[in-house]
């Protein structure tokens, strides 16, 4: 079980909030001993996911865990909504698909710039995303 | 309200991302920038994010929107300065952003608008023969 370094809740309710997640999540991983491209990769993978949340889900919270065990430490975060949730995830993971006036690439592209990834959601329980991005040793 | 400076060089508009956009900013830019070619004739636009730490989807569709306008405006769009981190973080994205010319840098890009400058003349030259 990987202890926690640092455990810090953000809510996401505005355009600004994105990119004091960015910085939040930035912060973590210089902390966490991320190289620039791993800090690049999470950071941006966080600003995918906090959009999704104030666009999508009306608004959230990101929670962020520096995890530590044995052999490497990683940063996870959790975005949460209370928005429609996500009849079908499996077309909602795909390249391309948007519901909004995005690319479609923020829940695909944000999976693949993380090592875990999860999801929870359904109609009417608004969603919530989980990754994990490890640090490369 | 917020803006990022737009400036004006010649026949080029120079617009240098120094900070971390929110969204409504990106779409004043993409709007300013589109009002800005119509209003100077500019034949080129050139943005410099050298000091951007990151571009998400995002800031890359506006990025993308501004090069379309900018090409039915007849005016070049090159992109320069874009870090190493960023260029890796957005292809795995998903996002090539095809159709957007790139240079290094504000020098080399530059010179690319000029080069496609000097192109547009020979050929306006040409027809009128």
């Amino acid at each position: 079980m990987a202890a926690i370094l640092k455990d810090e809740t953000a809510a996401i309710t505005s355009s600004s909030d994105i990119v004091k997640v960015r910085q939040l999540v930035r912060e973590l991983a210089i902390s966490l001993g991320f190289t620039l491209v791993e800090q690049t990769k999470v950071v941006t993978a966080a600003s995918e996911l906090a959009r999704n949340a104030l666009v999508h889900g009306g608004g959230g919270n990101v929670r962020m865990q520096a995890l530590n065990n044995e052999t490497r430490r990683g940063l996870k975060l959790t975005f949460s909504d209370e928005g429609p949730g996500i009849a079908d995830l499996e077309q909602a993971l795909k390249d391309g698909f948007s519901t909004g006036s995005g690319m479609g690439l923020g829940l695909s592209g944000a999976k693949r710039l993380a090592n875990e990834f999860e999801i929870e959601s359904a109609p009417g329980q608004g969603t919530k995303v989980m990754i994990t991005r490890w640090r490369n040793t | 309200m917020e803006r990022i400076p737009i400036l004006k060089m010649g026949e080029f508009l120079l617009v240098t991302i120094q900070i971390d956009m929110h969204d409504q900013l990106a779409i004043t830019l993409q709007d300013d920038l589109t009002q800005q070619i119509v209003k100077h004739r500019a034949h080129g636009v050139l943005i410099d994010i050298s000091s951007l730490e990151i571009v998400d989807s995002f800031i890359g569709r506006m990025i993308g929107n501004i090069a379309g306008m900018a090409r039915m405006l007849d005016a070049e769009t090159v992109l320069v300065g874009m870090k190493p981190a960023v260029a890796i973080t957005l292809v795995e994205l998903g996002m090539s952003l095809t159709g957007v010319r790139t240079a290094l840098n504000v020098e080399k890009g530059m010179a690319v608008l000029q080069g496609s400058l000097k192109g547009k003349e020979f050929f306006g030259r040409d027809i009128e023969r």
